[in-house]
């Protein structure tokens, strides 16, 4: 048979999968065995071990100067910094997006401009930030917005400009209003492929984040990281990089399943 | 009540004529079946019959006005596809038109309004057939059902003209039969005007009480009707026919299966319907 046509078994699915993963695993614990044999004071390459007393120090023991869990406040002060970022984002894009992608007029008007805008580069307007709104809350914040929204925008206005002509005919025909087509039938269709730009812009979210912790800030996961980086702390920073991986990975998971679960009609229309 | 009068109407892109010289006078109530080979501009004229193109010359007017210059609720349309909403289920789609009108600021009905709403779609449901598909989504439901259910929202609408875009071209004969005896019932029942655009012949003798024919007769010029038959008349006397009205009625049969099978649209003028411009055709297509 041809090799595009051969799938693997259930079982095979699941060791598939779970191979790369190992295969990452034991490699990191070969080479590390293989330095520390060499120099058991080498820190490029801390043990399994070594991460884990790293991890029971930050996660599960009160820190001496401020007695909070370090990973635990870390993680809080992170995700509320990226989780305002995105919903204002979100926002924005989503009344932006809609609005320009439906009105000519303003199609005419905004999408040369946001086109141009979006290729600004935010690190670039960080330095902006800074010296405009100070180096609080609001200058990570207006970043990660700043990073993820034109991008978001963009694919909206393209996915309001996909549905079909035949549909937005149709629906004139029964009487309705630009402003009810507007609540029933385009904002409707574009919940779902809002979750979707959502996804796509996670990646993008935490880059920011992590850039605006590691220039300016007192807590967070990105500032943590470039504090210790100059202890040679790997065996904090692989343990923090591996938990803002998983937890980037849980919100795009959760974002998945909550696409499919709100919208059944649109994995029906589209993911046959 | 609501006639459809084309004057003179001419289409151009570009420099590049599609339609020219198109006039037409749809009686209130009739079923106009156009008909055409793909390509010769016949959604166009349908898709200026909905205000969704305005004709480069000419004027078109419903009931003595000129047609408005956006889709209206007086003319409902049925596509080929994507003429429901595919995130409403079949309940939903059918309510549409009637919070439209009952809502004007959210276009969703609550409490006794949307019951009552809700009742009449399913009466209307239960009369195309689909009762018992209420909850399904469109992408759940054939192609023929899709198609009832297009049907039905549109009706909901009331409108005064039906506009149906090959509405039955993608369905398989079996399906196609009984939509059609769904259209022409509805059609009977309600009393609308009814324009549909169709390239199968056999579909416009089933349903139309006149077939109009769109054909470009030569390359450079723009497509024209070349052939206007009323088929009301069918019954009357066959000795009040004129030739040509007889020899595209005695040909009905035989063109009509050719076209089904999957013949040329192309072929048309020369071998089925001979237009009387081109006498020297007329002849050579006689078997």
């Amino acid at each position: 048979m041809r090799v595009i046509n051969r799938h693997p078994g259930r079982q095979a699915r699941q060791i598939l999968t779970a191979l790369p993963f190992l295969a990452a695993v034991i490699a990191y614990c070969t080479a590390s065995a293989i330095r520390l044999a060499a120099n058991s004071e080498d820190r490029l390459l801390p043990s399994l071990g070594q991460m884990t007393a790293a991890v029971r120090r930050m996660a599960f023991s009160q820190d001496i100067a401020s007695g909070q869990y370090l990973l635990l406040s870390d993680t809080a002060m992170s995700l509320q910094r990226l989780l305002l970022g995105l919903a204002i984002a979100v926002g924005i894009s989503f009344a932006v997006g809609i609005a320009v992608g439906m009105v000519p007029y303003l199609r005419r008007t905004f999408v040369a401009f946001i086109a141009a805008f979006s290729m600004v580069p935010p690190l670039a307007v960080l330095p902006i930030l800074f010296i405009a709104v100070g180096i609080g809350e609001t200058a990570k914040v207006t970043l990660i917005v700043i990073g993820t929204a034109p991008f978001m925008i963009r694919d909206l206005i393209m996915r309001v400009e996909e549905l079909p002509r035949p549909q937005l005919i149709k629906v004139q025909t029964l009487g309705a209003t630009s402003w009810q087509i507007a609540l029933r039938v385009v904002v409707p269709q574009m919940l779902p492929r809002l979750i979707d730009a959502l996804r796509l812009s996670l990646g993008p979210a935490w880059l920011y984040l992590i850039s605006a912790e590691a220039i300016a800030a007192e807590s967070g996961l990105g500032y943590r990281i470039f504090l210790v980086r100059r202890y040679f702390a790997m065996d904090v920073i692989l343990p923090y990089v591996a938990w803002i991986t998983l937890l980037a990975f849980l919100f795009d998971a959760l974002l998945r399943v909550f696409q499919r679960r709100a919208f059944p009609w649109f994995a029906l229309e589209y993911m046959r | 009540m609501s006639a459809i009068s084309v004057r003179d109407v001419w289409q151009v892109y570009d420099g590049r004529v599609v339609l020219e010289r198109i006039s037409l006078e749809i009686k209130s109530g009739s079923f106009v079946a156009i008909v055409g080979p793909s390509g010769c501009g016949k959604t166009t004229f349908l898709r200026m019959l909905m205000s969704e193109e305005r004709p480069s010359r000419g004027t078109i007017l419903l009931d003595g006005r000129p047609l408005p210059d956006e889709p209206t609720a007086d003319r409902g349309v049925v596509f080929q596809r994507y003429s429901v909403l595919p995130h409403l289920t079949v309940l939903g789609n059918v309510m549409l038109p009637l919070e439209f009108l009952g809502s004007r600021l959210l276009g969703r009905l609550f409490g006794a309004a949307r019951r009552d709403a809700e009742a009449e779609a399913r009466a209307m449901l239960a009369h195309v057939g689909l009762d018992g598909a209420e909850h399904l989504y469109p992408a759940q439901l054939s192609g023929g059902m899709q198609q009832r259910l297009a049907l039905a929202q549109a009706l909901m609408g009331k409108p005064r003209v039906l506009l149906l875009d090959e509405p039955f071209s993608a369905l398989d004969p079996g399906t196609r039969a009984e939509i059609h005896g769904l259209t022409k019932r509805l059609w009977e029942e309600t009393g609308m005007t009814v324009v549909m655009v169709t390239h199968d012949l056999s579909e416009a003798f089933r349903l139309g009480t006149r077939i109009v024919v769109f054909e470009r007769l030569e390359p450079e010029r723009g497509t024209r009707i070349t052939f206007d038959i009323p088929l009301e008349g069918r019954k009357k006397p066959q000795e009040h026919r004129t030739p040509r009205e007889m020899h595209i009625l005695t040909q009905e049969k035989s063109p009509c299966d050719r076209i089904a099978v999957g013949g040329r649209p192309s072929a048309w003028s020369a071998a089925t319907i001979i237009p009387i411009s081109t006498p020297a055709k007329a002849a050579a297509g006689r078997p």
